[in-house]
């Protein structure tokens, strides 16, 4: 299944996870908006395009690993296993509900395919390092890649940094990090909240190999990671520019839309907006 | 009583010593040889952890991971996901010191068999003072969820309690003291996780001791034997779980009991037998270790002595708790 959707399908396939996304918000009354739907392009080209992996079989040794570091996005996670056939469709209206397997943070225990724990931040990229580790010097798995995808908000965490060090001094080849740089934190923009910048210059001088790609253009986040693969000597980073609530006009750009649901009023409109591409196309559905 | 095979030099000058976390370096190497899945990790101390006898037998499953305790502990559960079994190593006051909710999250919520080894517990940590003399690791430990919590009591048990947690697939924590210290038991002593020993029996009173403090607590009670008082002396390496039947069953005998640990009583092993016995079999206890205060800087004899952590003030402390608290004899 995964790795045969044509460049138009992936782009629907894109749609239909932000629709998830916007039911699941509106259904759970809980939840951040903005992230998941700026992240649902970079997950439509990872589960359909880029990650080896087997929703039949989501403990094949040989799959590769992504993990999610700012688990806060979780919605884009889930929607993204479901319709890759981790689990039922059905079962994403369930999230952050009592005995639900979708945890309003994700739970590796709880959910096969979650590769592991997450929510608090900057803990991703260490254990990515780890797996690749392993991956590289102890059980020579050549092929193998371990994906970490990380808010930019996250990157004010010390434990990020060690990650980084760390997976430069062991030329981590195998470790591709993908940043969601959309500016956004909970307190405000992120240059006002902590500043990044200089985030390219800053990952070339921990030893990465560093990338900067349009987040929101499936064909760019596939040919970066590509070029990520072929990469040997050193840990590459994705610096993936996204617009934080992507599709929902209403909800672009707006730092606010980081950590609120949408209420029913507006998930319909938001919901009318990414069915008819912001009114470019009639849906039948309305 | 089943045979314990204790040295038969207890009390005596010439006991041998050897520091606890010597223990462990051997037992660490042994695992490794053991089991390829073994492996190490450890952030810029790997002599002080004892962790190069690992480094050298093993060197291709060994990790030199810098200053850095977060990333310690989350390499460390990256490995485990990839099915190792990694020893994560470092100053007890730095992990879990540092990197608690690291080890909450990445290994407890996970559920992953990450080992951490907490290096230099205690006042016995001597001249470093205060910073260094990690003393609310095992309140921090026993809180959490899936997590083991190890304090044993000379090197040749830390050996058997690191062979142990290599093979007991969870997330497990195992305290260290630095200081050289008495070894009073034999390679034939048993051990088993989740298991307290009933060192020495009496009638009077049990002292509870765990790391270090079970030691002065066999001093103490030949101290108190002299003057006509008998002890019963329960060895407890396995802070959680807690073997609830021997610490029962020694305070049904005794009446009344005693905790020493070189640790905050707040939280602590003491903390954990009061909650045991205030809900199962309400039985006066007392706790001896640090009183809500931090270490200083001093000998390990000195502080030991200063904080009534040595056999001298634990045998006066239970002087003065017999004198003043009857045996409680259950119904």
């Amino acid at each position: 299944m995964s790795g045969q959707l044509s460049l138009v399908q992936l782009d629907e396939m894109a749609n239909t996870i932000r629709q998830d996304i916007i039911r699941m918000l509106e259904h759970a009354e809980s939840g951040h908006s903005a992230g998941p739907l700026g992240m649902a392009d970079i997950f439509a080209a990872l589960y359909f395009s880029i990650l080896k992996h087997d929703p039949k079989n989501p403990d094949w040794d040989g799959r590769d690993r992504l993990l999610l570091s700012n688990g806060h996005t979780n919605p884009v996670l889930y929607a993204t296993m479901a319709r890759a056939g981790y689990f039922p469709v059905e079962e994403l209206m369930t999230l952050r509900r009592f005995g639900s397997r979708l945890q309003g943070h994700p739970e590796r225990t709880k959910l096969p395919g979650v590769e592991t724990t997450s929510g608090p931040l900057g803990e991703g990229l260490s254990q990515g390092a780890g797996m690749a580790y392993v991956m590289k010097y102890i059980d020579e798995r050549p092929n193998q890649w371990v994906y970490v995808m990380m808010g930019d908000g996250e990157l004010n965490e010390g434990n990020v940094w060690e990650a980084a060090m760390f997976a430069g001094k062991y030329k981590l080849h195998n470790v591709i990090a993908i940043i969601d740089r959309n500016n956004i934190q909970i307190d405000g923009s992120t240059e006002d909240v902590m500043p990044l910048e200089d985030l390219h210059g800053k990952w070339e001088s921990f030893g990465w190999h560093v990338q900067e790609v349009d987040g929101n253009n499936i064909e760019s986040v596939i040919d970066a990671a590509a070029m990520a693969r072929a990469v040997t000597n050193q840990p590459s980073v994705i610096i993936a520019h996204t617009i934080p609530g992507k599709g929902v006009d209403f909800m672009e750009y707006d730092y606010r839309w980081h950590g609120m649901p949408p209420n029913s009023e507006q998930a319909k409109e938001a919901l009318r907006k990414l069915r008819t591409l912001d009114g470019k196309i009639r849906s039948e559905h309305q | 009583m089943s045979e314990l095979y204790l040295s038969d030099k207890i009390g005596q000058d010439d006991i041998p010593t050897e520091p606890i976390r010597k223990g462990f370096g051997k037992g660490l190497k042994q695992a490794g040889d053991d089991d390829i899945r073994v492996v190490a990790l450890c952030a810029d101390l790997t002599e002080s952890t004892q962790m190069h006898l690992f480094r050298d037998a093993h060197p291709e499953r060994f990790v030199e991971v810098g200053v850095a305790e977060q990333n310690l502990v989350t390499v460390a559960s990256g490995m485990a996901a990839m099915g190792k079994i990694p020893f994560a190593s470092s100053y007890a006051a730095f992990s879990p010191g540092r990197n608690w909710e690291q080890i909450r999250t990445t290994v407890c919520i996970n559920d992953r068999p990450v080992k951490i080894a907490g290096s230099h517990a205690g006042v016995s940590v001597g001249p470093d003072g205060a910073t260094h003399q990690m003393l609310e690791d095992i309140a921090l430990m026993r809180a959490l969820p899936n997590m083991i919590v190890i304090a044993p009591g000379d090197s040749v048990e830390a050996e058997k309690a690191t062979l142990a947690i290599a093979k007991n697939d969870k997330p497990s924590y195992i305290r260290l003291a630095r200081e050289a210290s008495a070894v009073f038991t034999t390679p034939l002593t048993p051990f088993e996780i989740g298991t307290a020993y009933v060192l020495h029996e009496g009638h009077d009173v049990t002292l509870l001791g765990t790391g270090l403090m079970t030691y002065e607590c066999l001093l103490a009670a030949r101290q108190l034997e002299k003057e006509g008082i008998s002890v019963e002396v329960v060895h407890v390496p396995t802070i959680k779980p807690l073997d609830e039947r021997t610490v029962l069953s020694s305070l049904r005998k005794t009446g009344r009991g005693i905790t020493v640990e070189e640790a905050q009583i707040a939280g602590g092993f003491g903390s954990a037998v009061a909650e045991l016995v205030s809900e199962q079999m309400p039985t006066p206890l007392k706790r001896i270790g640090l009183q809500d205060r931090f270490g200083e800087s001093g000998k390990p004899a000195e502080l030991f002595a200063h904080f009534g952590l040595d056999a001298d003030s634990i045998a006066a402390s239970t002087r003065e708790f017999i004198q003043s608290t009857p045996q409680y004899h259950q119904k």
